[in-house]
């Protein structure tokens, strides 16, 4: 008996051996023909990662090669203790270097654009989002000071931050909640949501656009819009794009026009949107709205011509692909070949795919991503 | 003759509580026991009793589980860390827990945090699948797909005695100080009554490492930390008054509980520190009585009244400002009638209602009142060598919300106002064959069909609730043997073994979905479909080696297949988690424990072992959790002066000092250590 029990453990020992946890590499896919690409290398996508799950993870496409690496930053960077991060928010490329807000690593990993190799971090509590101008980073915060007056409530604010030395040299107090953030000429356009002030009655969204200085770095006015923004962009006239998630209610998501010069609202569009994409004279929409009434996500789609403000189709994906979507995140579309390139976040917990549309709008070919694909950077050859 | 009778169907249960030791009160306990459960179950339960369960380094009913098969603990870490049990990979909320006789409930999110149940002062804790097999029981028991029964230490006391006394310090790894005491008093020849005072703090602070290596053996990143905001402080009173009744008993209950506790939170990049709190108030008062009208019928009441309070702050000033408190309030009354219309047939009714109500002072929230009726038929046959029990549950459930008060949001109106009332009927058999007329194996066999209810979250929480939820159902087939023997040679005093293979449906299940775009916004959907095939098996055996030298064995095994079926829209997607093991469920798992007595001294070992699982339905190696294993011993010496009987014991646990993470980012500890110091008069 006692040999027995003596196996017994030795056999659950030897059963329970595990390995060392390794880097997980990177995965790569031919998933499109190699091609000739002068001015355009490829894209990164930033995949957010569900909250709390630490999986923010960076994928590229090489349009020259055709081939789509999954998951790059770890195995490029394997000394950074937990990776990338929780939740990527936005990614841009400004220079020859790449910006990944993490929103709840409180953090910009910058990286070499041309290689995803790290150069170092911005410190930014509860980041969201990032524009540049004139060598330096703007990046928006909810996490502004605290006031309770008697009721607890955090402006949001811009962070002025050097490029060349990634230290922050000036703040600017916007309104609650504030999202994206677009230059114009020497203004900085922040659309405020108020997303944490609205979650129990709408009035409590924010409405407005918050107008920055960029010489003084001071709000100087704010233009109102509608409740809870979300997309602030230009167009090639220097116009705004100004998108609304509404009150996820009643009041529906809506896209704005934003006269520069102005600075009023001069056009509401009738259409929903999530997020968009700005190539040339076209705006390529798409929305994921909860419907009470089905109770499911309706989604569409469209593109509306920046200069006329019309809605130009309804959808531009043709070949049904559409209905097959889950959750479209993400959008690009190519400048040159005029390809779209649309994430689908599935269920948010589990791995996402990427689809790459035609002109025409049919299914060229799609990949697996990381959980949440989301944001897409252009990687141009003036980035090298 | 009635009363061996009675005892013999009872053994094969008890059997691995045997000891004859001086702490052990199992001796006692037995005798009572054939009162508490004279009407025999067809499956036994899996228990965990008296010194044995004092031996295993278990700080919390929580910990002590692990050691069941068919359980899957989720531990995000630490003596303050939520622990929450998954009973054959059906879900937390499948989960019954009794204590002292009567369900725990949370209407709020359906989960009963094991970790906050101190082992002090309980005596047992049993395990069933399905549901406690005995038919004399509330409309509860029958209510859930597996349930759990914590019984609390009884006064017992030998001719002469009036009173017992128990003090036990604890102190060690995580700043621990942990002081209870419990007194018990003889009042009357039939009353005694019984008060049990814990304190515990914790600073619940303790280093954690994260290490990667390359594919080729050098290190890729090394970091060591300290985890923190892992605090506790608790406070649990509680009072009980036990009488004895001409063919019958009662008791009566007090329990309270006040905790202030840190969230330690996921550590990310970029992160190392939460700010979370956590502060639970619970209160409850239960009685119970039972009584042997006459010799065809038997009449059990229980009544229950909790008070929960919850609040959950969020001071991090980088994130969004939550300050929430949760008021549940609930009443519960029972009755079960037993009728023996042969000496071999009974028939049982018992009928239950239960009201709950949830307020809170979150935004948006529109605070929800349920009023449960339930009702039981149960019929047992105990022929010689068969025993078949049947019962249906009808279950109703009727809801309402209370007038919005201070909240004139229009957009609300568009959702509807209050689920619609529920009726449910659910049916369960189970089957005990004994093949062979003087033999020990037993066959069983059983069938259920059982739903839990969406919880108030589910139904209502502030956005992301969906009152449209249909209850999300199970389906188990079981089959399985036991085979027990005794005394067989001197050396080994007795030994059994069991094993169960199950397949398992869980339909409907409710999951969250996304909503709309951005923000991380959810919808609860029944959509989820999970198929599980498995196998339990446990062994465990007594050897007495010499005539001061004991030593006991308790192996346990289980096999999950845990597949998410789960339809989706975009079919490239499902692909992926077709058919994937669902999250946090290992194939492999299973325990040991040994423990040997010798004299005054004994030693503990036990080894938990679970297999690589993944975090995710879709099964690639990004989503992959390790394997983890943890040695703990322990080592204890009595000493005994006149009445007084002490015990020091001193635990080591995680020996090898194991990095490891039972969920994705919530480190658990490495190496730690408890001492324990035991007064007893």
């Amino acid at each position: 008996m006692k040999n027995l029990f003596r196996a017994a453990l030795c056999t659950l020992l030897l059963l329970s051996c595990r390995d060392e946890q390794i880097v997980i590499p990177g995965e790569k896919t031919q998933v499109d023909s190699v091609r000739t690409e002068v001015e355009y290398t490829g894209f990164y996508l930033l995949n957010e990662g569900n909250m709390g799950s630490n999986k923010a993870t960076l994928d590229f496409f090489n349009f020259k090669t055709g081939i789509y690496q999954k998951n790059i930053y770890a195995s490029i960077n394997p000394a950074v203790p937990k990776e990338l991060g929780d939740v990527g928010n936005d990614l841009k490329i400004y220079g020859s270097r790449l910006y990944a807000v993490i929103n709840c690593s409180n953090k910009v990993e910058v990286m070499e654009a041309a290689t995803a190799r790290r150069i170092g971090q911005i410190d930014i509590p509860n980041c969201r989002y990032i524009t540049f101008h004139e060598g330096y980073a703007y990046i928006t915060s909810y996490a502004g000071p605290v006031e309770i007056n008697p009721d607890y409530s955090q402006k949001g604010y811009v962070a002025k931050v050097d490029t060349a030395t990634l230290q922050e040299v000036d703040r600017c107090i916007v309104g609650y909640q504030p999202d994206e953030l677009e230059v114009v000429g020497s203004k900085l356009y922040v659309a405020n949501s108020g997303g944490y002030m609205g979650a129990g009655s709408t009035a409590g969204y924010e409405r407005t656009v918050s107008v920055v200085d960029l010489a003084s770095f001071r709000e100087e006015k704010r233009i109102t819009v509608d409740y809870n923004l979300h997309r602030i962009r230009k167009d090639a006239r220097g116009d705004l794009w100004v998108s609304s998630r509404g009150d996820y209610k009643n009041h529906p998501s809506r896209l704005f026009v934003i006269d520069s010069l102005s600075q009023q609202v001069t056009d509401t569009i009738g259409l929903a949107v999530s997020n968009f994409c700005i190539v040339g004279d076209s705006l390529y929409a798409y929305s994921v709205q909860w419907s009470y009434v089905s109770f499911s996500n309706e989604i569409s789609y469209a593109i509306v011509n920046t200069r006329t403000r019309e809605i130009i189709t309804r959808n531009f994906i043709t070949d049904g692909t559409d209905r097959q979507l889950e959750i479209p995140y993400g959008i690009m579309v190519h400048p040159r070949t005029r390809e779209v390139f649309v994430a689908d976040a599935g269920d948010y917990v589990s791995p996402g795919q990427l689809y790459c549309f035609d002109p025409a709008g049919k299914k060229k070919w799609n990949v697996r991503t990381g959980d949440i694909p989301a944001h897409f950077a252009l990687l141009t050859s003036t980035n090298f | 003759m009635k009363l061996q009778f009675f005892l013999m169907l009872l053994l094969p249960a008890v059997v691995p509580a045997y000891t004859q030791l001086p702490f052990d009160s199992v001796q006692h306990l037995q005798e009572l026991e054939v009162v508490a459960i004279r009407f025999s179950e067809a499956i036994p339960a899996q228990r965990l009793s008296g010194e044995r369960l004092r031996a295993l380094n278990s700080f919390s009913v929580a910990d002590a589980i692990r050691y069941f098969s068919g359980i899957q603990l989720k531990d995000y870490g630490g003596i303050g860390g939520l622990k929450t049990v998954d009973i054959r990979s059906m879900g937390t909320n499948h989960m019954g827990v009794f204590y002292d006789g009567i369900q725990l409930g949370n209407a709020q999110n359906g989960q009963v945090d094991l970790g906050k149940f101190s082992l002090d002062n309980v005596e047992e804790i049993a395990l069933y699948n399905g549901q406690k097999s005995a038919i004399f029981q509330s409309a509860k028991d029958f209510s859930a797909s597996g349930t759990i029964y914590i019984r609390t230490r009884r006064p017992r006391f030998k001719s002469g005695e009036t009173h017992h006394f128990k003090a036990v310090a604890r102190t060690g790894s995580f700043d621990l100080t942990n002081f209870s005491a419990l007194w018990e008093q003889a009042v009357a020849a039939r009353l005694s009554s019984s008060v049990n005072v814990e304190w515990i703090r914790s600073s619940g602070r303790y280093p954690f490492r994260y290490r990667r290596w390359h594919a080729d053996g050098s290190l890729a990143y090394d970091t060591t930390a300290i985890r923190q905001n892992g605090d506790v402080r608790a406070l649990r009173i509680e009072a009980g008054l036990f009488g004895e009744l001409e063919q019958g008993r009662w008791n009566a209950k007090l329990y309270y509980y006040n905790s202030e506790r840190g969230i330690p939170g996921a550590i990310v990049n970029n992160v190392w520190k939460r700010a979370q709190r956590q502060w639970d108030r619970n209160f409850f008062a239960q009685a119970s009585w039972q009584k042997s009208v006459s010799r065809c019928y038997d009449l059990l009441v229980n009544l229950k009244y909790a008070r929960d309070f919850m609040r959950y702050l969020n001071p991090d000033t980088t994130l969004l400002y939550v300050d929430n408190a949760f008021h549940q309030q609930e009443i519960y009354a029972s009755v079960a009638n037993k009728f023996a219309i042969t000496g071999y047939w009974d028939v049982a009714l018992s009928a239950d209602w239960q009201y709950n109500s949830l307020q809170s002072s979150m935004a948006g929230f529109v605070p929800p009142l349920r009023n449960t009726m339930l009702v039981a038929m149960a019929s047992s046959l105990n022929l010689s060598r068969l025993k078949v029990q049947g019962s249906v549950l009808a279950t109703q459930v009727k809801e309402k919300l209370k007038a919005q008060t201070g909240f004139q949001d229009a957009g609300a109106s568009s959702l509807p106002a209050s689920a619609p009332d529920k009726r449910e009927v659910s049916p369960s058999l189970f089957l005990s064959w004994r093949p062979l007329a003087a033999g020990p194996l037993h066959i069983r066999t059983f069938y259920k069909q059982i739903f839990r209810m969406p919880t108030f979250n589910d139904l209502y929480y502030t956005d992301i609730g969906n009152a449209a939820l249909k209850p999300e159902y199970t389906h188990q087939y079981n089959l399985g043997f036991q085979y027990s023997r005794n005394g067989d040679r001197c050396w080994l005093r007795n030994w059994q073994l069991q094993a169960d293979a199950y397949y398992n449906e869980v339909c409907d299940k409710i999951i969250a979905v996304p909503k709309g775009n951005g923000m991380y916004r959810w919808m609860m959907m029944n959509l989820g479909y999970v198929e599980i095939r498995g196998v339990d098996a446990a062994a465990s055996g007594m050897f007495q080696l010499s005539e001061h030298w004991t030593a006991h064995l308790r192996l346990s095994y289980t096999f999950q297949r845990a597949q998410d079926f789960t339809e989706r829209q975009n079919k490239e997607l499902q692909q992926l988690t077709w058919g994937g093991q669902i999250p946090y469920i290992p194939r492999h798992s299973g325990s040991v424990v040994a423990g040997s007595a010798y004299r005054q001294w004994r030693f503990n070992y036990s080894f938990i072992y679970v297999g690589e699982r993944y975090h995710n339905s879709a099964n690639i190696p990004e989503n992959y959790e390790q394997p983890w294993y943890t040695h703990d011993c322990s080592l204890s010496r009595e000493f005994g002066w006149k009445q007084l009987q002490a015990r020091i014991s001193l635990e080591i646990n995680n020996l090898l000092s194991q990095d490891y993470e039972v969920v994705l980012n919530y480190p658990m500890p490495k190496r730690n250590y408890k001492l324990a110091l035991t007064l007893e008069i």
